[in-house]
């Protein structure tokens, strides 16, 4: 893996600082980190699985709605930031490792560096009561 | 190629009898292979080496790391700006907003400076440059941007089979994931890994940096696992605190190698010290 970005490097710095759970992927959506708060969330622990490709944690991390239904890709806010390059927000379900379904809201946005180099997007999400 | 140290001082220069072994003048060096001809930084420094560059040198690349004002500080002092026979490239990062050109006037302006650049009997020609890479002459050049606050770029700078990594102000704690363990989440690292020679900011002790988080330098134990992480041949410390006196450098140095080891050369960087490749 070639080094990160600066932006990148601080945007990982600062998550690993917020009590927010926070979510960071390069352009082509594939897992760069997660800080601590998301690991309570998605019951699982960054250490344990490192970086991962956009097919593998798009599989691992279920989005529904509130039926129940599996949510379209280009429904979800980070794969519309992706595609977009603007902010985006959401709700809905996950079901994560502890076998837990858990309401999210989540707010994605881009990560443009100087001069409007695109480099990736940062989702920031929290659990909601009610979507 | 040789590089020539011209200013390895941080911040302000600090001329006097109590810095007369690493020097007073900041940031610059002359980096040359005979027909091209580098300037890495306009510090204080860049006065000096104006007055005794020969006058064949007719084109002249200064590259900018950013543009603090002890990195532009010696532009104005620097005599072949003033030469109608002399052609000077000025290279400098990009910013979000303001173009690189509209920061350099701020300096060729009042109240800072008496002359415009518009005045000067050639305008430098201005080239801009965030993760890029070129060539002038036999020389390839990387650039990226590092762990500073505002834009500012590290340097990478081959010429054959030899390479010059220039950082010289750089805070490697802020911008680092699990520093020193994690090479590919740490600031700079592309630019210095395998350098034959690395000039990095060292500006203080630990006890120094401890009360000046965030305000863009490292310290010189931070430094030396970043040379060691990047497997550096040698390292040469510098942007030197101007409060720091030759004595005072040289204990910082022996105090952190004290007791330890490392499979390459390190000094503290001095003006006046040429490196030949």
């Amino acid at each position: 893996m070639p080094a990160q970005p600066l932006e990148l490097i601080l945007g990982r710095q600062f998550m690993d600082t917020l009590s927010i759970p926070a979510f960071l992927v390069d352009t082509q959506g594939n897992l760069l980190f997660y800080n601590e708060p998301a690991e309570e969330i998605f019951g699982l622990r960054f250490g344990e699985t490192g970086g991962m490709k956009v097919e593998e944690w798009a599989t691992i991390f279920t989005p529904m709605d509130a039926k129940g239904n599996p949510l379209r890709p280009e429904d979800l806010p980070l794969v519309k930031t992706l595609t977009t390059q603007v902010p985006a927000n959401g709700s809905m379900f996950i079901n994560n490792l502890n076998g837990e379904r858990v309401p999210i809201s989540v707010s994605a946005f881009p990560i443009i560096g100087r001069p409007d180099r695109y480099l990736g997007a940062m989702a920031m999400f929290w659990k909601s009561e009610i979507i | 190629m040789i590089a020539k140290i011209w200013g390895c001082r941080g911040s302000l220069p600090s001329p006097g009898p109590e810095n007369i072994v690493y020097g007073g003048n900041t940031s610059c060096i002359e980096v040359s292979d005979g027909e091209t001809f580098l300037i890495l930084d306009a510090g204080s420094g860049i006065q000096r080496l104006g007055r005794f560059m020969g006058p064949e040198v007719k084109v002249i690349h200064i590259l900018l790391t950013h543009l603090h004002i002890d990195h532009t500080m010696g532009l104005g002092f620097f005599k072949p700006l003033y030469h109608p026979d002399v052609e000077v490239h000025l290279w400098g990062p990009s910013a979000s907003n303001d173009s690189l050109l509209s920061r350099i006037r701020k300096y060729f302006s009042a109240p800072l400076f008496p002359v415009r650049l518009g005045d000067l009997p050639n305008h430098p020609v201005i080239h801009k440059l965030d993760e890029s890479e070129f060539e002038i002459g036999d020389f390839k050049i990387k650039t990226d941007y590092i762990c500073h606050p505002g834009p500012t770029l590290g340097y990478r700078i081959q010429h054959g089979d030899h390479v010059i990594a220039y950082m010289p102000d750089h805070e490697l704690r802020l911008g680092s994931t699990d520093f020193p363990n994690n090479p590919d989440w740490t600031s700079g690292f592309e630019i210095a890994k395998n350098a034959d020679v690395l000039f990095h900011d060292g500006a203080y002790s630990f006890a120094e940096y401890e009360k000046k988080v965030g305000w863009g330098h490292s310290a010189v134990r931070d430094t030396l696992q970043f040379a060691k992480l990047s497997q550096v041949k040698k390292l040469s410390i510098f942007h030197h605190e101007p409060t720091n006196t030759d004595e005072q450098l040289d204990e910082i140095l022996r105090r952190n190698l004290e007791g330890k080891s490392f499979d390459f050369e390190i000094e503290m960087c001095k003006e006046g010290l040429v490196y030949e490749f």
